[in-house]
């Protein structure tokens, strides 16, 4: 027995856990689903960990004090050697892994994989989704310039319009009276303990349901989901035409989350790190705040909407919404899964996609 | 699994309640216990933003200057020093503000943000309107809304003359919501 087997075997005895990481790497997956469409998670929780780890390193320089974050961001960028670097893969970063866990959502959505029994997957994922925005965001408020002063003026402002609680409201997002020192205390907080937390918690939920009860099954015109067949089916399948996840599908995965690293590295080298802009001075005025990329659309909508309508939509809308995402597993939890027999939900999707895209476009 | 039950067998009892039961549910109530009268002084500390405001106690007069230091029939940027500050604040406890004296005595102080959603109006003299680069706000000289996505005119200070002193009454964010404590009240919501 070689010495590295045997290492191997003192640490299998102890910690037990040999068979459960076999039995994930071999359980099987429906050869049609060992697909490049099924690549858009397994990339997102790559940029994840790339995002934890620039994090960590930007953390060991940044300075959390609105005195001085604008001050160790330009040492970032200047003094620190590739400094600029880790703050543009940072940056990158989170667009990519906006982008990456909405085209996730779109094909999840389009293969009918929210349906029986991925319901809880779907609706943690849809949690997801919001951390990772609460991440961009709380993110571009650390970046303490004068687009996140502003920003964050926004944010007050939407949080002031609830009714009769308003003002309890802003003063607990600022931390206080004015956006100032404590204000960027508890983005920072939030951003680095809070946020990153749920997400661990979250996405290893997330993936210990996709490995329990399997990845979705390619979508075919006339396979019916139905509660009560649906478990037996989908045995049977990966029975007749399983092959194991390691190596059969992926290979894809690691293959796409490679390219995604290295074209995050690319548009850090070629477009550098975001900001920061100006120096966070509220006197002065010759600015003209605009948020990053994933919120555009907002700010331009809230330049359109008419004044008598903009609060009930800003405070019944995000409700709206997030109250749709969660329930869709129960609206239509059986029923077809292909995008071939789902007429209405493709024309919904393209039409977000469109007004989300005109919108950005009309901000930019 | 061959291993045997590590613990003795539970002795017969009428009820069904063992001593380990009872042990076991004095302790989950301690436990309740402990957490509860940890997590009072936790809301405390975690509600201090709202607290420590109460009753006002976030606004205070302060001073934009000398009265000389603005015309009359003109409208100026003025700045202070937020009432409520800490060391570490940087510059964003420097605050400004819209001056118009209008004659006199006779003054309005405007806040610098826009009553959509907080972005800095600007004062262009030419056309004597205010307006937000943001979302495009536009009001009138005196405050009013002209045009645009805000709900209402541009927020006030309450203000007042002292020493030859122009004073306004600040200290918070003004929103929507946490504007009544910066209102004089004499000036109303615009359409």
């Amino acid at each position: 027995m070689s010495r590295l087997k045997q290492i191997g075997d003192w640490f299998g005895a102890r910690l037990q856990i040999g068979p459960a990481i076999r039995e994930s790497m071999a359980h099987p997956v429906p050869s049609k689903s060992a697909s490049w469409w099924y690549v858009f998670g397994s990339a997102a929780l790559t940029v994840f960990i790339l995002q934890v780890f620039t994090g960590i390193l930007l953390a060991i320089i940044y300075v959390p004090s609105a005195a001085e974050a604008w001050n160790s961001l330009q040492y970032l960028n200047h003094g620190v050697t590739l400094g600029w670097f880790l703050r543009g893969v940072h940056g990158w970063g989170s667009n990519f892994m906006c982008a990456l866990v909405l085209i996730h959502m779109c094909q999840v959505f389009l293969f009918g994989a929210y349906k029986f029994p991925r319901e809880l997957t779907w609706i943690v994922g849809v949690f997801l989704l919001l951390l990772t925005l609460g991440m961009a965001f709380t993110g571009q408020v650390l970046r303490f310039d004068q687009d996140a002063y502003w920003g964050l003026g926004i944010g007050a402002s939407i949080v002031g319009r609830v009714p009769l609680i308003g003002a309890f409201m802003v003063h607990m997002l600022l931390g206080g009276p004015i956006i100032a020192g404590d204000t960027l205390s508890r983005f920072f907080a939030i951003h680095v303990f809070v946020i990153p937390g749920l997400l661990f918690g979250l996405v290893s939920l997330h993936l210990l349901m996709v490995l329990k009860l399997g990845i979705n099954d390619w979508p075919m015109p006339g396979r019916i989901v139905r509660r009560s067949t649906y478990l037996k089916e989908y045995h049977e399948l990966t029975q007749k035409d399983g092959v194991p996840f390691v190596p059969e599908a992926v290979w894809k995965d690691m293959f796409f989350s490679a390219m995604i690293i290295v074209s995050v590295m690319v548009c850090a080298v070629f477009f550098g790190p975001f900001g920061p802009s100006g120096y966070p001075d509220p006197t002065i005025i010759q600015t003209v705040p605009k948020p990053d990329f994933f919120f555009q659309w907002l700010y331009a909508m809230l330049a359109l909407l008419p004044p008598e309508v903009e609060t009930p939509l800003l405070l019944i809308g995000p409700v709206i919404g997030i109250g749709f995402l969660v329930l869709l597993p129960f609206i239509s939890g059986e029923g077809e899964k292909s995008w071939r027999r789902r007429p209405i939900a493709v024309v919904t999707l393209l039409l977000i996609a469109v007004s989300l895209g005109t919108f950005t476009q009309l901000a930019s | 699994m061959s291993s045997q039950p590590m613990e003795a067998p539970e002795p017969n009892n009428k009820d069904g309640i063992s001593r380990r039961d009872v042990f076991a549910k004095i302790g989950l109530l301690l436990n309740g216990l402990a957490v509860a009268v940890l997590a009072t002084p936790v809301v405390g500390y975690v509600l201090s933003p709202i607290l420590r405001g109460e009753r006002g106690r976030y606004k205070s007069w302060v001073s934009l200057g000398e009265l000389d230091e603005f015309p009359e029939g003109q409208t100026r940027l003025a700045k202070f020093q937020n009432p409520v500050s800490s060391s570490w604040d940087g510059d964003t406890d420097h605050i400004p503000c819209w001056v118009r004296r209008i004659s006199g005595e006779q003054f309005q102080v405007f806040a610098i943000n826009c009553a959509h959603l907080g972005c800095p109006v600007r004062w262009f003299a030419q056309s004597s309107l205010f307006m937000c680069p943001c979302h495009g706000g536009v009001y009138y000289q005196d405050g009013s809304r002209a045009s645009g996505p805000p709900p209402r005119g541009l927020f006030e200070y309450a203000y007042k003359v002292e020493n030859g002193k122009l004073m306004i009454e600040a200290g918070q964010l003004p929103t929507l919501s946490t504007t009544a404590k910066l209102e004089t009240g004499s000036r109303g919501c615009q359409g």
